[in-house]
């Protein structure tokens, strides 16, 4: 819609020096280590949620409804049904990075030919500036409402609709960057040599685009996992009694004034883990800055 | 500016006639035959045909799609299948609210996300700095709906300062903001998180910038040069901010709106899924895109006032 977008990052050619350079920029980063040993905990803890989880999340025991945090057996408490509240956010958070991971796999399938089309080939940019245009047109609750309404909710259709939200975003940064690196010598050059349009753009401009893909796709993450906690606790995505930490949020708004654990831990769950992959995006952008420290 | 005015506009019109093709191909797409879900008891054939005929359900779909635009563009956008209150009525009723709140919230998040973005970027290094920094990465990352419910379940239920849900119209002013200034303040706090990062990343370019150099050693005095000239430059990216972020204010109206008990526009949204209320899902989805599209067109003409290199891009492009 708008003329002009800021791009987070024009990173420049990624060679074995500067890969280095990057990692040795993030270890050395306090925030950058932390938010990644938050990420591998929660990944960890969501993969194993079978074998690691106390109980199963839908089991029900009614001699010990609303138990408080700290009662034996139930490090975080029950909620209204006697469910384990921990063993229910465990698996609330494997299906919130399902949805997160699914969504920004959307994004990219899509987003990264049309950037690359949209910056390389003059022609085609036309067109996809109006089907991005159109995308952003339909804000994401609006097309998961549509998908809902066609198709029925569930975690797949959560996942698409967030997805084709993302996709203007990706289509932004990876149009921008092909379009500077097209004006590169070294592409130029590949085309004087006689290379097709396909190789030059997986051999040349596709590795080099990856670092601004990467910093996308890591803020995009987030993004969608607070879009599938959204559209869970509407009831448009993950359905009852699939734990989800959005459904989960959705049941204890009914009782959070006698169990306010119920409402508190999901909802600080999705802060941690959006809160950890939005600083881990940041301190990985700054790492791929070339003019360093901003 | 002409050109450009005429080429933002055409691209706006195209947009639209995508939207609306989109929105009507959509509803056709719609499991089940609408007929038959018109027709209620009587599923003869002569019945279905009639109830086909009425609804022009038995014309070309280049004809229906005449209708629907021609329809939509009157404001009629049909009548709820569950109330058979007209579509348009319950706009009139809805949208003031969802409009107020979202005013509200943009307001907020303006006041907050450029007061602290500009001090971020003015206290580089300061502990005021980090913190500005790590309240917009948590207003990034909290799920604000969450906050909502906490806000309810503590400071509406627990301390009684506000009321739990519910609206007043706006003719009785400080109740009206009495019940909207919670929802418009979690709704606003999202929104303020993006502009303030936005709006320190570019105040941080323009204080690098020449002409504040140049301000500075004509020796200006700092709060000046910080408001005049640098912050005047940075408010660019505030107005495109506010415009590409409205997608995601109308979202989280939607679920404010849900949570506080307002009668807006997104409630009816989500009403009308769980009630299978296609008439109103669609007019639902059409505005929303329509508007989306009119006031990105006007954000775009306030940007290319404001500054004329983006014209100049605009039409080389």
């Amino acid at each position: 819609m708008t003329a002009v977008v800021e791009t987070p990052v024009v990173p420049v050619a990624v060679g074995p020096g500067r890969r280095a350079r990057v990692l040795r920029r993030l270890r050395r980063n306090p925030l950058a280590m932390a938010s990644l040993v938050v990420l591998v905990v929660a990944v960890l803890a969501a993969a194993l949620a079978p074998w690691l989880a106390p109980y199963d999340p839908s089991q029900t025991d009614f001699s010990h409804t609303m138990s408080p945090p700290g009662t034996p057996g139930h490090v975080l408490g029950t909620d209204d049904l006697g469910r384990d509240v921990l063993s229910r956010i465990m698996y609330g958070a494997r299906a919130s990075l399902e949805v997160g991971v699914l969504a920004v796999l959307v994004a990219l399938l899509v987003g990264v030919p049309l950037g690359l089309a949209g910056g390389y080939f003059r022609r085609a940019d036309a067109v996809i500036g109006r089907l991005t245009d159109l995308l952003l047109a339909f804000p994401f609750l609006i097309m998961a409402v549509g998908l809902a309404a066609i198709r029925g909710a569930s975690l797949g259709n959560a996942a698409i609709a967030i997805g084709v939200a993302q996709v203007p975003g990706v289509v932004r940064v990876v149009r921008s960057d092909t379009l500077r690196l097209k004006s590169l010598d070294f592409v130029a050059a590949a085309i004087v040599d006689g290379a097709g349009d396909a190789w030059v753009l997986a051999r040349h401009v596709l590795p080099n685009a990856t670092s601004a893909i990467l910093v996308q796709a890591t803020v995009a993450v987030p993004a969608a996992i607070l879009g599938e906690a959204v559209l869970s606790f509407l009831g448009l995505g993950i359905q009852p009694p699939s734990p989800s930490l959005g459904t989960m949020l959705a049941s204890a708004q009914q009782f959070a004034a006698k169990a306010p654990w119920a409402a508190v831990m999901p909802g600080l769950t999705i802060m941690l883990l959006a809160l950890a992959f939005n600083v881990f995006g940041d301190a990985l952008r700054d790492a791929l800055d070339p003019k360093g420290n901003r | 500016m002409g050109r450009y005015l005429f080429h933002r506009a055409w691209q706006s019109a195209l947009t639209l006639v995508l939207a609306t093709v989109v929105v009507f191909l959509g509803m056709r797409a719609l499991p089940g035959d609408p007929a038959l879900a018109l027709a209620g008891e009587d599923r003869s054939p002569e019945a279905l045909a009639a109830i086909r005929h009425h609804y022009g359900l038995d014309q070309p779909v280049w004809v229906q799609f005449g209708h629907f635009v021609a329809n939509a563009v009157r404001g009629d956008f049909g009548s709820s299948i569950r109330t058979g209150v007209p579509v348009s009525s319950m706009l009139r009723s809805a949208l003031p609210v969802t409009v107020e709140l979202s005013a509200l919230a943009i307001l907020i998040a303006v006041v907050l996300g450029v007061g602290a973005g500009v001090l971020a970027a003015v206290r580089r290094g300061r502990p005021s700095e980090w913190l500005a920094n790590g309240l917009a990465l948590i207003g990034l990352s909290v799920p604000h709906f969450w906050l909502g419910l906490l806000a309810i379940l503590y400071l509406s239920v627990g301390a009684g300062l506000f009321p739990a849900s519910g609206f007043v119209p706006l003719s009785h002013p400080i109740d009206n903001l009495h019940h909207l200034i919670l929802p418009a303040l979690i709704l606003g706090t999202g929104l303020a998180a993006v502009i303030m990062r936005q709006t320190r990343s570019a105040m941080l370019d323009s204080l690098s910038a020449d002409y504040v150099r140049t301000a500075r050693a004509k020796g200006l005095r700092p709060g000046t040069v910080v408001g005049r000239h640098a912050l005047r430059n940075s408010l660019i990216v505030v107005i495109t901010i506010v415009g590409l972020q409205l997608g995601g204010l109308i979202s989280g109206a939607v679920v404010t709106e849900q949570i506080f008990g307002l009668p807006g526009f997104g409630k009816m949204t989500i009403d009308a899924v769980f009630q299978r209320d296609y008439p109103v899902i669609q007019a639902v989805v059409l505005i929303t895109a329509a508007s989306y599209i009119a006031i990105n067109f006007v954000v775009d003409l306030l940007y290319s006032i404001v500054d004329p290199r983006i014209r100049v891009a605009g039409e080389a492009s």
